[in-house]
């Protein structure tokens, strides 16, 4: 005999109202991190969002197997809880790449197992308004899968962060769309093989590879956005496949942040998608264009005492950090010496280019770890009007988004890019290891202006001398 | 749920989506996509549903898998997100303007 009470939670209207509650909870949560103060209430709004929509998920009645759901969810904990605990802010990057890869390959997953039931359970092909978003995830969420692999293995230093080039590398790519496309057409066309279905799973998964592996570790936070994008639409299409309302919404929501993020990172590149993914931008290919002809220009060397002069004696002054600051860990290091100099009065802020860092955002995380205050973290537009009026500008371990020849230069293979004007500032001092050409292997003018310091060495103890010859000033 | 019901669904959550996320500010970016990573990891549903009506080793096996991938996303995702979030929080700056 069953409980009225107990009838009522398995009801399909209770459990989809239990699934509005939780896509609710998704877009409250997503508008609360909108601002840095509401922003950790926004993410435990998401994931409360999520409790429930799992608890719904559980309630329904077809649901069985509860040891293996729990043997899963035991799993998936007993991996994301240590990684999410202990991995470092710098490897945030190949963090989101691993969690993209493995969302798109729970999709894919998924698809495979569903068609695999339809066949096996006699029932043949499902009908067409499941099984083409069966197989629209099947080749998303594979391609995801894979690429994100891919894509992790370059920023952990796996795989060669240079462009890998195969020849012919276009053809290959538009021949494994095809055959993954024809499989698809082939099977919703009234074809039951589960061997059709394995080779689309097989093609999209090679092409994910194929199409990750030429780019460049410059065009990483495209990338990633891009993925991110396509995991998100992946879930949206699993979800209209299992006629499921919180996978739809919860899919579309990642795939529309996806999207938006992938926009916002190519235009602050300048560069378009097709272009990114058709490969070969980010280091290498464009080394000549900059006019890397003479190996040494003049340019003036400086020393940490005299930095540290300039910056006791200035107004204002302006950091422009770059992933190089992050590999040498001297973020630490920078907010000690900003600390110091703000005791003496210096007003200091942060110029944050949109792609500072591996991805969107990354080099705001890693300065919010060394507890600088998120106040003095300026975005592109809000500080560049400010360089004419800054005394000393420090650029550490950034290269290419500071430099003019993306404003100036016509033919310069990064021109448009929107960059730091960091050169229009009273003096600038650039923290670099050597002379060596950036991340795109361009030359900077920047080195060779008449205001611009040379200060050569590892970007962490060259600041920590200059916080030391401060000290003592 | 009919196809059409659920496009219509799908269409009016993109733009949700598209207004919701488009106000989030660059320095939130990270953040932002570590939490879609674990918002997606909603397909973990997808795995619970078909895990039940799934016959032979292989079919409980696969899914066995999805449901762990997703659980990934899901906890690892939300407590990254929670971790970095919380240094953005961190201390207001005691003498901000000279």
């Amino acid at each position: 005999m069953q409980l009225p009470i107990a009838s009522f939670l398995t009801d399909l209207d209770f459990i989809h109202v239990l699934y509005i509650v939780a896509f609710v909870l998704f877009i409250l949560g997503m508008r609360q991190v909108t601002g840095p103060k509401t922003a950790r209430r926004g993410n435990a709004t998401a994931a409360v969002g999520m409790a429930i929509a799992v608890l719904a998920t559980l309630l329904t009645r077809s649901v069985g197997d509860y040891g293996l759901i729990a043997l899963g969810i035991a799993i998936g904990t007993a991996i994301g809880v240590p990684a999410a605990r202990t991995v470092k802010m710098t490897a945030m990057p190949q963090m989101v790449a691993l969690f993209n890869g493995v969302g798109g390959g729970a999709v894919a997953l998924i698809s495979w197992a569903e068609y695999r039931h339809a066949l096996g359970s006699g029932l043949g092909n499902p009908p067409l308004d499941t099984l083409i978003p069966i197989l629209f995830a099947a080749v998303i969420g594979s391609i995801s899968f894979w690429g994100s692999n891919i894509a992790f293995g370059k920023l952990q230093d796996v795989l060669p962060q240079r462009p890998i080039a195969v020849p012919g590398q276009q053809f290959i790519n538009a021949f494994l769309l095809i055959v993954a496309l024809a499989a698809a057409i082939a099977i919703a066309a009234g074809q039951e093989s589960e061997g059709l279905f394995v080779l689309i799973l097989l093609a999209a998964a090679v092409l994910g590879n194929m199409v990750v592996l030429p780019i460049g570790g410059a065009d990483m936070p495209v990338v990633i956005s891009l993925l991110n994008a396509l995991t998100g639409l992946s879930a949206a299409a699993a979800g209209i496949a299992l006629n499921n309302v919180a996978l739809i919404v919860g899919g579309i929501i990642v795939g529309a942040s996806g999207t938006i993020l992938t926009n916002l990172m190519a235009d602050a590149m300048n560069r378009s998608i097709p272009n990114i993914v058709a490969g070969g931008f980010g280091g290498g290919g464009a080394a000549s264009g900059g006019g890397d002809d003479g190996e040494e220009k003049p340019h003036r060397l400086t020393d940490a005492t005299s930095v540290a002069m300039a910056l006791t004696q200035a107004d204002s002054v302006v950091v422009a950090p770059g992933y190089g600051l992050a590999v040498a860990q001297a973020q630490h290091t920078v907010r000690e010496l900003a600390d110091e100099l703000e005791k003496r009065g210096v007003e200091i802020n942060y110029a944050i280019h949109p792609v500072a860092g591996r991805m969107p955002g990354h080099m705001n995380v890693l300065l919010a770890e060394a507890d600088v205050p998120y106040d003095s973290l300026k975005e592109m537009d809000e500080i560049n009007p400010e360089f004419p009026t800054t005394d000393v500008t420090l650029v550490i371990g950034a290269n290419d988004v500071t430099n003019p020849a993306a404003r100036d230069v016509e033919d310069s293979p990064i021109y448009g890019m929107p960059i730091l004007d960091v050169d229009k500032s009273e003096s600038v001092v650039v923290f670099k290891r050597s002379m060596g050409t950036g991340f795109a292997g361009i030359d900077n003018p920047l080195f060779y202006e008449e205001n611009t310091e040379m200060l050569l060495g590892d970007a962490k103890s060259s600041v920590n001398d200059v916080l030391a010859a401060v000290k003592t000033l | 749920m009919d196809l059409i019901t659920e496009l219509t669904i799908l269409a009016l959550a993109a733009f949700v989506g598209f207004e919701v996320i488009s106000k989030v500010p660059n320095s939130l970016h990270t953040p932002l996509m570590s939490a879609t990573n674990a918002i997606h990891g909603i397909v973990l549903l997808g795995g619970i549903l078909v895990i039940g009506e799934a016959h032979g080793f292989l079919n409980k096996f696969i899914l066995v898998i999805a449901i762990a991938f997703g659980t990934i996303n899901v906890v690892g995702g939300f407590l990254v997100t929670d971790r970095m979030l919380e240094m953005f929080k961190a201390r207001p700056k005691p003498n901000k303007d000279a």
